[in-house]
């Protein structure tokens, strides 16, 4: 285990120097306006080139489910709608469907009838962008926004159950569809702003997203494989967490792993990250609900 | 109360090894842990889960506190004749919950 986490580590610290070494230029002596003049350059072009050199994106054809990364017995279990545990939040999302709430005491099924074929894709193609929307919104915030609108019902927390059960009900109808989040020029700067994010370095651990899942995927840290973080099966039933939860909890959980302060739940930041892994993940399929460990 | 999946075969031949799973949503809260505002969490855990095949007990288990939440229990009987299937689980508190699935046996 400990040479497992040695290569991992050797790998980052590849990865750093790369990054680093233009920094090795030496000036010469006695010509230090020059010198600072060069450094200046370096501080203009040295973002530019390094960001290059972070951006190598996983080839299209090298994405993979993160169902490919976890043990066969985790696989099988995801598989298995009998032994989903994510599939018992599905049937609760399947009641809340048609459960009538707010002061209109209308159902989500009053509006939008069949969930099996009017949500069908939906969840694919978010966090989307609405056209009278100054930002995309994450599939969660768009329930409670119907819910406040349409049933005039209060909002339901993050990471409640009955959120959780509603999104995950809606996601389900998508099993099997490819990602397809819109790529236009509306969505396009908040696509760059999650990539930012994605290849910023943070924390105390000095890390980006980037580097674990673009650059060393596949490798192992701590026993367990790195996968590509292909957010392919949200809202997740986690074996860690033994119980549902969305991708936003996930991202914070990794935020506080690299000992950077995550962001709220709902912060735009967390939505563009979010809109930036499913463009990443684009034509792969819905999985709802995964299992992972 | 709680939500429960059960897959039973719906028919089988005579005398043949059928396989059965039971998955029930519980959080199997352990006593061990202690809340935010530093009080102990009680402990809730379904602690009996029995399965009788026309009235017949065919299968029982004990859980205790180190089983997971929403407890996924898988085992085998073996087709004897029509009938149900009955699946009960108890929790500590000393509720409940029966569910059934039928099974047509040729």
């Amino acid at each position: 285990m400990t040479g497992a986490l040695l290569s991992t580590g050797a790998g980052l610290m590849r990865t750093s120097k790369r990054l680093h070494r233009p920094m090795d230029c030496r000036v010469k002596p006695g010509n230090a306006d020059k010198g600072r003049c060069f450094t200046a350059l370096l501080c203009i072009v040295l973002p530019i080139v390094s960001s290059f050199a972070r951006a190598a994106d996983i080839p299209l054809d090298q994405r993979r489910s993160d169902s490919e990364f976890i043990s066969a017995d985790t696989r099988a279990m995801q598989n298995d709608d009998t032994a989903n545990p994510g599939m018992l939040a599905v049937l609760d999302g399947e009641s809340l469907w048609e459960e009538k709430a707010g002061a209109t005491d209308k159902s989500c099924a009053d509006c939008h009838g069949d969930a099996k074929t009017g949500m069908k894709g939906v969840a694919a193609r978010y966090p989307a962008l609405a056209e009278d929307q100054d930002r995309p919104v994450d599939l969660e915030t768009r329930i409670n926004m119907s819910r406040i609108a349409d049933q005039k019902a209060a909002p339901l927390p993050f990471e409640s159950k009955d959120l959780l059960a509603l999104t995950v009900y809606v996601a389900h109808q998508s099993r099997g569809m490819p990602i397809a989040v819109e790529e236009n020029e509306r969505t396009k700067p908040f696509i760059a702003a999650g990539r930012e994010i994605f290849e910023r370095r943070q924390g105390q651990l000095n890390l980006s997203c980037a580097q674990c899942h673009n650059e060393n995927w596949g490798k192992r840290l701590a026993g367990s494989l790195v996968p590509q973080a292909q957010p392919t099966g949200y809202p997740i039933y986690r074996l860690e967490w033994q119980e549902l939860g969305s991708l936003q909890r996930r991202l914070r959980d990794c935020m506080a792993a690299m000992r950077a302060e995550p962001y709220d739940y709902g912060a735009p930041e967390l939505v563009n990250l979010e809109l930036f892994l499913m463009w990443r993940a684009r034509g792969l399929r819905m999985e709802t609900p995964a299992v992972r460990p | 109360m709680a939500r429960a999946l059960i897959h039973v075969p719906p028919t089988a031949k005579r005398g043949e090894v059928i396989e059965i799973k039971t998955l029930i949503s519980h959080v199997m809260e352990t006593g061990y842990r202690i809340g935010v505002t530093g009080e102990p969490i009680p402990r809730d855990i379904i602690d009996d889960f029995v399965c009788t095949y026309n009235g017949e007990e065919v299968f029982r288990a004990t859980l205790f506190p180190a089983i997971a939440a929403n407890p996924f229990i898988t085992f085998y009987t073996v087709a004897t004749e029509s009938g149900t299937l009955t699946f009960a689980w108890t929790d500590l508190h000393g509720a409940t919950q029966v569910q059934s699935a039928p099974i047509t046996v040729e």
